[in-house]
């Protein structure tokens, strides 16, 4: 049986509802369990958020350390504009992703995580090649600073809005042939199938509470915010907590929160407190900015504005299509979870996705934040933001960010746009109303 | 214009000339044209089965973007700020009608630009028949080579569903061995800009390969031969210049004039990874037994390697630099790297720390396919050369 526990941290000015406090207790363990790992003789891997197989490395006793979220945390801790530059001046161009830079300027100024200590170095990187070019090299760049055992786990694209058997032949057998035994030599722990299975099982139940909650937007008003508040959500999910207790205990937590407030008849918690009433509800494609993240936000809030669905959220997954992880075919699991992440779909996918979450959501539009660090997500919004207008006849709209890097966030752009797109929204509904 | 000698050699360059500069493909219209039912499939950097597309009957063509001479004007519109100019031209490409009679694009898995791209030619050209290659990043036999036989036989499948006609293995073969052909040709021409590459000079080399990316391959190899046999038959001046390998512009191509700029500032290029997919193969690929076999391993055990392929050794990672650089008698390497490149840019400070490592002189700069502006360049590759010469081996 699952026990239920209260976070322990007290919400700070910011306000966060119960179940983000109890997610950054989370997070905040997840990294002193790092930051202890050399003293404990826990061994390390870093792997990426897409593709994630924590189950997998759960099993051999790994601490899984990811650096995208590392990158997230320089970001809300604005660390990150810092060790951009860091690694600009030692070098990488000024044209690259910054969580790469974040994360090279990190590792030069001590790699000194969120809690204030210092991050292990990892035993094994494991390059879970999913959906993002940038990963391949950002592990090479890694492997030349660690000089330890890199695993490529190539995951194939889904570039014709399907998975065939050659591709899930492919993968399971990088795992049995490559990825297990090396995690094996590296950890000293022979690989148990059952174990994986058991990590499985969780997973599922977990994911079935997380798909509940962001599938709660649907109702009006919305009780969540599923592209900031969501962020919130994702994390022990999309981190290292898929496979656990606490991923099941976090989500029941959280389901449980939702459903209050959807008898409440509530929005989403914001970090100024219960949003006002809701105004405009949108999808939004595209990850969020990090240094600016609150601020951001406002800009939403403040005018109303709920996202109700956001592809970001499905970067680490794409449970509400019905993907869950099987324990009866483990490995096969593995592979297809991984074919499955979101920027791992071909465009078709992608514009066929965000036009059934702006009907199935009631959304009045689509913003997209084109991030300039991504191309993975960012090629091609341009043609996606106008197929979805085409084919929803709802408004959408475009703006300009990045992930880590401060300097290109433009608050007065970013919020004028935004003015600017509300007004559009509220032009279109004049316009039905006209013509009703 | 190229400043080439008034001999045979002037005419193949003028003809390789026009059909770079020729932005509406006319000779590859003309060859479908000439004869009903041909196809021609499109590909984009950095490397396709060409092989497969010849067995089917149908021409390859080369999609290099829109270079200097064309004005994207729709391209612009499907794109965010930060990003390379080749899918901006390419898309002008398309929206502009230049390339509409292009029956199938293949998009090779270069980086995620490329990559969308697949999936926005889906969208914006219904009626072209378009495929993503994805290539292994496994490189064992029976893991990546198997994945890789298995794509390669999808994309026959794809091809015989444009042209009607299933592609034999015969005809694999056939076209295998007129690939290896054409490679050995390409080797030929390269090996003799290293032992004269005054005789050879980048730009004009740069044409003549170019051109074998519009041209059916026979014609090509016939094109390579004769451009050969006319700078064996001349001699020109030899310059004190350096000897530089040029890496970095393996998908969006650098303008004609950056390379020259390059040679005006008194560097040879004695190796570049421009269009490096007419030598792929580093030699010649098998002609027994799978014919999709063959082109699997020799993809996975004989390829160049390049930023997008990964490196599973680390002792090797940037080694093929070290190696160009002692094989052709260079003095340094030129960095010179489309901007917004995820892979060339990322890739480069672990390439200049090997080089670094092994003594090797080295600069960087980036361009984008219509930079217009070559006197920095001029500057930065003179200067870089004049410190080869004055400080070099002292």
């Amino acid at each position: 049986m699952t026990i239920i526990t209260r976070p322990a941290s007290k919400p700070a000015d910011i306000i966060k509802d119960a179940s983000m406090s109890k997610q950054k207790d989370m997070m905040a363990r997840h990294y002193e369990r790092l930051s202890d790992a050399p003293a404990n003789g826990e061994k390390v891997a870093a792997t990426f958020v897409p593709g994630n197989l924590n189950e997998l490395l759960m099993c051999f006793g790994f601490a899984n350390n990811l650096p995208e979220v590392n990158a997230i945390q320089s970001g809300l801790r604005k660390q990150s504009g810092g060790y951009v530059m860091e690694a600009e001046k030692s070098g990488h161009s000024e044209d690259v992703c910054t969580y790469v830079k974040s994360d090279i300027g990190m590792m030069s100024k001590g790699n000194i995580g969120p809690n204030g200590r210092k991050l292990p170095d990892p035993d094994v990187l494991l390059l879970s090649y999913t959906g993002c070019f940038t990963f391949m090299k950002w592990f090479e760049l890694l492997r030349q600073q660690y000089n330890c055992e890199t695993i490529m786990f190539h995951t194939p694209y889904m570039a014709d809005g399907k998975i065939t058997k050659d591709m899930i032949k492919y993968m399971v057998k990088q795992l049995k042939q490559d990825v297990i035994p090396k995690l094996e030599k590296v950890s000293g722990v022979k690989f148990d199938i059952d174990l994986l299975r058991a990590h499985l099982r969780k997973s599922a139940i977990a994911e079935e509470d997380l798909v509940w909650v962001l599938q709660s937007a649907k109702t009006k008003p919305s009780p969540i915010d599923a592209y900031f508040g969501g962020i919130y959500y994702i994390g022990p999910i999309f981190g290292a907590f898929r496979g656990t207790d606490d991923a099941i205990d976090y989500y029941r937590f959280l389901r449980q929160e939702v459903e209050e407030r959807i008898a409440e008849g509530k929005g989403p918690v914001t970090p100024d407190g219960d949003m006002g009433q809701e105004r405009y509800r949108l999808v939004v494609e595209g990850p969020p900015n990090y240094t600016h993240f609150r601020q951001f936000w406002k800009m939403f809030y403040d005018e109303g504005a709920v996202v109700v669905a956001s592809s970001y959220t499905k970067v680490g997954g794409t449970y509400d299509f019905g993907f869950r992880h099987d324990p009866v075919n483990p490995l096969e699991s593995l592979a297809e979870y991984c074919l499955n992440v979101y920027t791992n779909r071909n465009l078709p996918m992608r514009v066929d996705m965000l036009e059934n979450y702006i009907d199935e959501y009631q959304a009045d539009g689509l913003l997209i934040n084109s991030i300039k660090s991504c191309n993975s997500f960012s090629a091609g919004q341009l043609l996606m933001m106008r197929e979805v207008e085409k084919r929803t006849g709802k408004p959408a709209a475009f703006i300009e960010t990045d992930l880590v890097d401060p300097r290109y966030f433009s608050p007065a752009n970013v919020k004028n746009r935004l003015e600017s797109y509300f007004q559009m929204i509220e032009q279109k509904r004049a316009g039905l109303r006209g013509a009703a | 214009m190229l400043d080439v000698p008034a001999s045979a050699t002037a005419g193949i360059i003028r003809r390789c000339e026009d059909l770079f500069s020729d932005l509406h493909f006319s000779t590859a219209r003309a060859w479908k044209a000439a004869k009903p039912g041909r196809k021609v499939i499109g590909f984009m950097p950095y490397y396709v089965p060409r092989e497969i597309i010849h067995a089917a009957g149908a021409l390859p063509l080369g999609i290099l973007g829109g270079g200097d001479q064309l004005e994207v004007i729709h391209g612009d519109a499907y794109y965010q700020s930060y990003i390379c100019r080749i899918p901006r031209s390419t898309i002008e490409l398309g929206v502009s009608g230049r390339i509409d009679f292009v029956d199938g694009m293949l998009f090779p898995s270069i980086c995620d630009v490329i990559r969308n791209l697949s999936g926005m030619w889906m969208l914006m050209f219904p009626n072209t028949a378009t495929r993503y290659v994805d290539l292994p990043q496994n490189f064992e036999d029976d893991v990546g080579g198997e994945f890789y036989r298995s794509e390669l036989n999808e994309i026959r499948e794809w091809l015989g569903g444009i042209t009607g006609q299933p592609i034999t293995d015969d005809a694999i073969r056939a076209s295998i061995e007129v690939f290896n052909e054409n490679r050995r040709l390409v080797r030929e021409a390269y090996t003799l800009r290293t032992d004269e590459p005054w005789n050879v000079p980048a730009s004009e080399l740069y044409l003549v390969m170019r051109a074998g990316f519009v041209l059916p391959v026979e014609e090509h190899s016939q094109l390579i031969r004769d451009y050969l046999a006319s700078v064996r038959d001349q001699q020109r001046p030899i310059k004190d210049n350096s000897r530089v390998v040029v890496s970095g512009a393996f998908c969006e191509q650098p303008p004609l004039t950056l390379i020259k700029s390059i040679e005006l500032s008194g560097c040879y290029i004695v190796d570049d990874d421009f269009l490096l997919i007419n030598r792929w193969e580093r030699s010649d690929v098998s002609t027994d037994g799978d014919p999709l076999a063959a082109l699997s391993r020799a993809f996975l055990h004989d390829s160049h390697s390049t930023p997008p392929k990964y490196e599973p050794d680390q002792a090797k990672k940037g080694l093929y630099l070290v190696e160009a650089v002692r094989k052709h008698r260079a003095e340094g390497v030129i960095f010179a790297m489309a901007s917004f490149c995820d892979p060339a840019l990322l890739d480069r400070p672990m390439l200049q720390d090997i080089l670094k490592a092994h003594g090797v002189p080295q600069i960087a700069f980036k361009f984008a396919e219509n930079s217009g502006q070559m006197q920095p360049i001029r500057e930065q590759a003179g200067t870089f050369s004049d410190s080869i010469k004055l400080w070099s081996g002292a």
